[in-house]
């Protein structure tokens, strides 16, 4: 084995490899619960590959077959119903993983000075991983499939002079077809995953390279020992290796309640309306995306405007890009910074869950109100935070991690 | 700041809910997906009543002899009346397809008749359930019948001998001076060779089967779920356990 290893890292960096990323790799010693959706989200990215390369073996991207295919798969398919339901959940889980994972890096400033560049790998993974969702939620070809393509595409219409030649482009028809859903099959299934990967190892890599934050927000780089290890440093491996897959176990219990007992989760997941095949002559009475869309789409509805709307969602996104340079406070965690970004957060966090009820809602007077308030509130938290940060009134840092 | 937060959403969500909820009253379907005995009624009352018309086209006959566990031929004596392209009986492996054209369904109801392997999950069980039991006569339809529960449906009351006739009785109101009918219930004009619970009983039996047929793996999927929950609670143990284990000496 030893002799097999050697010939191995003479000519690869094997041994270097796992020790630069795992057992040498120091992490702080004081995580907590905030810490275990970043390994999460790649155990799901490798849940969703895995599956999708089953169900790729019995799906068919064809507008006549593809909606019966997925009964095929969820019926005659030797457990496929089994690899359809990880799939569908997983992309439910991939969102609220993520979605978490982004929070933490809110509390903790994870994305501050030296690490905006993983925080803008992270949001160009959040990016593809929307675009992934929109597309493979087109592939079983029910009646929402068909219709929230429909209305998503035709958002870039409102785009002045090209709008209407890019919807085309984007089509490749004139309504949603055939055509659609062959080209985002080839998306989907190899373009986007690939995208996600490479932005995944960026995003670690670079994680690696300044060392991970914490929930003290210290770099623990400042202080080491006379071997140059971080003093509030371990092991990822075996300490973190060990850790998470407690982790996973947890994750993976409530992963299952959801996929033996609630696939559909109520609508939510799996739309009732997606239980009939796809008809371009008829419009479901309630076009609503799936969940994880729902605060973006809440933003768009509340604008009159649909050019304004458009617009008002895509800032909603391209925002958090630059959250490391919106944030000027130099303390990174919340743990250590003023009352006023305390609140700005909670209020944040709040009225992203509230939009997202919202957008499921059918649209009435009140509704489109207070889509009105809390998109206000959306934007407020980035001009609030702008404004704040700049002399905040923290609390001082400790040296060390405390535990 | 964050209770004032709480608090108006307190004071909103209620209201908006209310709004949201003014569709049609649906009755619970008192149906059990694990009774079997149920769900071979109900196919038989699919083979008898639906069938001519409604196909259940995701669906295979020796799937339902295989989870129901009758034998393949009780199937095929209950439910296969046709024959395939080839003019040979249908096979019971064959997918449950209806004869009648798209064509002959327009011109007989309007439309196109919907097929059924997965209504009860595109409109639930508790929507069928009700739906069955809310046709009423309603001379102004070319069937003579009308439904509550989907207004000007082109579908006729296939199950009147069982459940008879019920006419809609509507009630006048006076406010401010304007008057307006609203319905309150149904009186029955003609008896069914059911009585009323009866036929309630058949419809569930009925509705059983459709819920099964939209998803046949459902009872095997919760049922596989428990040795997975089992698995994964135990594997906790261990997991932490070892962790334990390690970050004795990390302090």
């Amino acid at each position: 084995m030893a002799n097999l290893l050697g010939w191995i890292d003479d000519r690869f960096p094997l041994s270097k490899m796992w020790n630069e990323h795992l057992a040498e790799y120091y992490a702080p010693k004081n995580f907590n619960f905030w810490y275990f959706f970043g390994s999460l989200a790649l155990l799901v990215l490798v849940i969703q590959i895995v599956t999708g390369i089953f169900l790729t073996m019995h799906y068919k991207p064809d507008g006549e077959l593809a909606f019966a295919s997925v009964e095929y798969i969820m019926r005659d398919v030797p457990y496929g119903w089994l690899i359809r339901y990880i799939h569908s959940t997983g992309a439910t889980a991939f969102f609220i993983v993520v979605y978490l994972h982004m929070f933490r890096g809110l509390m903790y400033g994870s994305y501050k000075k030296p690490r905006e560049l993983i925080w803008l790998f992270g949001m160009f993974i959040y990016l593809a991983l929307m675009a992934e969702a929109f597309m493979g939620y087109l592939l079983p070809w029910g009646q929402m499939s068909y219709w929230g393509a429909q209305v998503i595409i035709s958002l870039f219409s409102a785009i002045p002079v090209i709008g209407d030649d890019l919807t085309l482009w984007i089509r490749g028809d004139f309504v949603i077809s055939d055509a659609t859903l062959n080209r985002f099959f080839a998306l989907h299934v190899i373009a986007l995953p690939f995208v996600i990967v490479f932005l995944v190892i960026a995003h670690i890599l670079a994680l690696h390279e300044v060392g991970s934050n914490n929930p003290d927000g210290v770099e623990i780089k400042k202080n080491k020992d006379s071997n140059g290890i971080p003093l509030d440093g371990i092991p990822f491996h075996p300490y973190y290796s060990v850790k998470d897959i407690v982790g996973v176990v947890v994750f993976l219990f409530f992963f299952s309640v959801v996929l033996f007992y609630f696939p559909d989760g109520g609508g939510y997941f799996l739309e009732h309306a997606n239980f009939i095949a796809s008809d371009p002559l008829k419009t479901p009475e309630h076009i609503a995306p799936v969940w994880y869309f729902t605060p973006f789409y809440a933003i768009l509805r509340a604008v009159p405007d649909k050019l304004m709307g458009v617009g008002a969602m895509g800032a909603a996104i391209v925002v958090l890009f630059f959250l490391p340079w919106i944030d000027r406070c130099k303390v990174k965690s919340i743990r250590y910074r003023s009352a006023i970004y305390k609140v700005n957060l909670v209020v944040f966090a709040i009225t992203f869950v509230v939009l997202g009820w919202l957008a499921m809602q059918p649209v009435t007077g009140t509704i489109t109100i207070m889509s009105q308030l809390f998109t206000f509130l959306y934007f407020a938290f980035f001009v609030v935070l702008y404004i704040t940060s700049k002399n905040e009134n923290t609390k001082p840092v400790p040296d060390r991690v405390t535990s | 700041m964050k209770k004032q937060f709480l608090i108006l959403l307190l004071a909103i969500f209620p209201a908006t809910l209310f709004a949201a909820g003014a569709g049609v009253h649906l009755d619970k379907a008192p149906i059990d997906i694990y009774d079997k005995d149920s769900i071979k009624r109900g196919a038989k009352s699919f083979a008898d009543y639906c069938f001519s018309c409604h196909s259940a086209k995701y669906m295979r006959f020796n799937r339902i002899a295989k989870d129901t566990g009758m034998s393949e031929d009780e199937v095929r004596e209950m439910m296969i009346y046709t024959r395939n392209s080839k003019g040979k009986p249908t096979k019971i492996g064959d997918l449950m397809t209806v004869s009648m054209t798209e064509d002959y369904a327009k011109r007989a109801f309007g439309g196109a008749v919907p097929d059924l392997s997965l209504t009860a999950r595109s409109r639930g069980a508790d929507w069928l359930y009700t739906y069955l039991r809310t046709f009423y006569a309603d001379d102004s339809r070319p069937s003579g019948m009308n439904n509550t529960t989907f207004p000007d449906v082109g579908m006729p009351n296939v199950l009147w001998e069982l459940q008879g006739i019920q006419k809609a009785v509507y009630t006048t109101e006076e406010n401010d001076g304007v008057t307006s009918e609203h319905f309150s219930g149904f009186e029955t004009a003609q008896a069914g060779s059911m009585t009323a619970e009866e036929y309630d009983a058949f419809v569930a039996d009925l509705v059983n089967f459709m819920v099964y047929v939209a998803e046949p793996v459902q009872t095997e999927r919760r049922d596989l779920g428990v040795y997975v929950l089992i698995f994964l609670a135990i594997f906790f143990v261990f997991a932490y356990m070892l962790k334990k284990e390690y970050w004795k000496d990390v302090h």
